[in-house]
């Protein structure tokens, strides 16, 4: 599905990521963890292009990511941001209608339906005409998810989306997660919550300095590191 | 002290100053909102030379004085040109250029307040530029542009006042002719600064009544 190969990322003379290759397959639930600064965003956003690699290649789906076809790309891939970004002076439904009328050319009442529906999964249909100063943070995020959705993305990116959430909240986020990744969407998600992680993820990504120093399985990532770095990590966190 | 009785015969001539005024303040608003808008689009955007341009622009008129501009459009230009400006368009020039200066930098300001990852969330989802701009950073930025556009509007009613020293028969300048032939120079400025005030505080009336429109839509 997703085929990273030797990305680099370089910010003035700041050597971001040096050198990341690994391969996604579809359904597969990634959990990217890693110290403060380790890279763990800039990651996350050369995959959707958010920030231009400085050197290297991401292919989506077969399709290698350039200049040209990024907006194509976008559109397969939703995101979803520590702090939400819903737009403040749209309704809830209207988040979320927005980029499938304007971006795929969907009818209004088709793109409706579909919001409403998503909006029923993720809980919040009553809310669906407030504006999002009026929701909670959990609430918020859960429609920054259905919005993402609402694109009928084939990747699903998550940049520690309960960072930015008060703790009772964090488990609406996360069990809204764990129904999609259930429902087989394919998952990256860059987390500090090691318990979600342990659970929902089919494969870690660890990531120290730049580096990916570990690619394992839960199993094996939490109960027996292979490398120092990922032991003194997991030493600090848990 | 005060003697209006000299002067009033002569308030219906400073009154029709008013429209003068109206005039030059509202052509020279719309010059400088429209090329303000251009500058600020330039400004914000990627392409360098426009942006060297607009910010090249927009400090050479902020930064010699409006009365120099106003005169080098008035009494210079001709001499480039080879033919003459009438007072009041060579006002509604200048106050126009120099405005959209301002103006400019007042679009610029509001559009960066606007959170960059409101940016960031519509490109993820493809959106493209033009369309993120005027569907959602724009109406984003509209509440920090407008307050501070109506008082760019206001500082202009009041400056305008400068026209007078290329002639054009405004407010400022017929009070100071008036003044002039009847010898009392007291009474028709305070007749000009009462005109001048009350036009500010409508103008201010009508800056609050937007901006309590757009709080409503919150
Ligand atoms: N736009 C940028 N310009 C310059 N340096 C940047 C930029 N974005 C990130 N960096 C630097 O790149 C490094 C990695 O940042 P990144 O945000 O990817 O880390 P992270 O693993 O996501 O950290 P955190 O857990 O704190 O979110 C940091 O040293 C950061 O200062
Ligand atoms: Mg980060």
């Amino acid at each position: 599905m997703i085929k990273v190969e030797n990305l680099h990322k370089t910010y003035g003379k700041n050597e971001v990521l040096k050198g990341i290759s690994t391969e996604i397959k579809e359904k597969e639930v990634i959990a990217v963890i890693g110290p403060s600064g380790s890279g763990k965003s800039t990651f996350l956003r050369c995959i959707n292009r958010l920030e231009d690699p400085t050197s290297g290649q991401i292919s989506v789906g077969g399709t290698i990511i350039t200049e040209k076809n990024v907006m194509k790309v976008r559109e397969n891939l939703g995101m979803v941001f520590q702090h939400f970004y819903l737009y403040p002076h749209k309704t809830v439904l209207e988040n979320l209608i927005y980029a499938p009328i304007k971006v795929k050319g969907i009818s209004k009442d088709e793109a409706i339906k579909s919001a409403e529906e998503l909006l029923n999964k993720v809980g919040l249909f009553e809310k669906r005409n407030e504006y999002p100063n009026r929701l909670s943070g959990g609430q918020k995020q859960r429609v920054a998810i259905a919005r993402a959705l609402a694109m009928n993305p084939s990747v699903m990116l998550f940049d520690e989306p309960t960072s930015a959430l008060d703790p009772e909240m964090v488990k609406e986020v996360l069990a809204v997660m764990k129904n999609l990744a259930e429902s087989g969407m394919t998952m990256i998600i860059v987390t500090h919550e090691m318990g979600f992680a342990k659970e929902v993820a089919d494969r870690i990504l660890f990531l120290e300095g730049g580096q990916l120093v570990e690619d394992a399985t839960p199993k094996e990532f939490f109960s027996a590191p292979k490398s120092q770095r990922a032991k003194e990590f997991l030493e600090k966190v848990l | 002290m005060f003697d209006f009785s000299r002067v009033t015969p002569s308030i219906p001539y400073i009154l029709e100053g008013i429209g003068i005024t109206l005039q030059i303040v509202i052509f020279a608003a719309i010059i400088g909102l429209v090329l303000g808008i251009l500058l600020a689009l330039c400004k914000i955007g990627t392409f360098k030379p426009l942006k060297w341009f607009a910010n090249f622009y927009t400090s050479i008129f902020r930064g010699t004085p409006l009365v120099l501009q106003l005169l080098l459009i008035y009494y210079a230009m001709p001499q480039i040109l080879g033919f003459n400006i009438e007072p009041i368009p060579a006002a509604i020039i200048g106050f126009g250029l120099n405005s959209a200066a301002y103006v400019s930098e007042i679009i610029r300001a509001g559009i960066n307040a606007v959170d960059k990852g409101q940016q960031e969330a519509a490109k993820a989802l493809g959106v493209p530029y033009s369309k993120m701009m005027k569907d959602i950073i724009l109406p984003q930025a509209i509440k920090n542009i407008l307050p501070s556009l109506m008082n760019e509007f206001i500082t202009l009613n009041k400056e305008s006042a400068i026209v007078t020293v290329i002639g054009a028969l405004d407010i400022m300048r017929r009070a100071y002719i008036v003044g002039g032939e009847t010898f009392r120079y007291l009474e028709p400025l305070l007749i000009a600064g009462g005109i001048y005030y009350v036009m500010t505080l409508v103008l201010t009336f009508l800056g609050q009544m937007i901006e309590k429109r757009m709080r409503r839509s919150d």
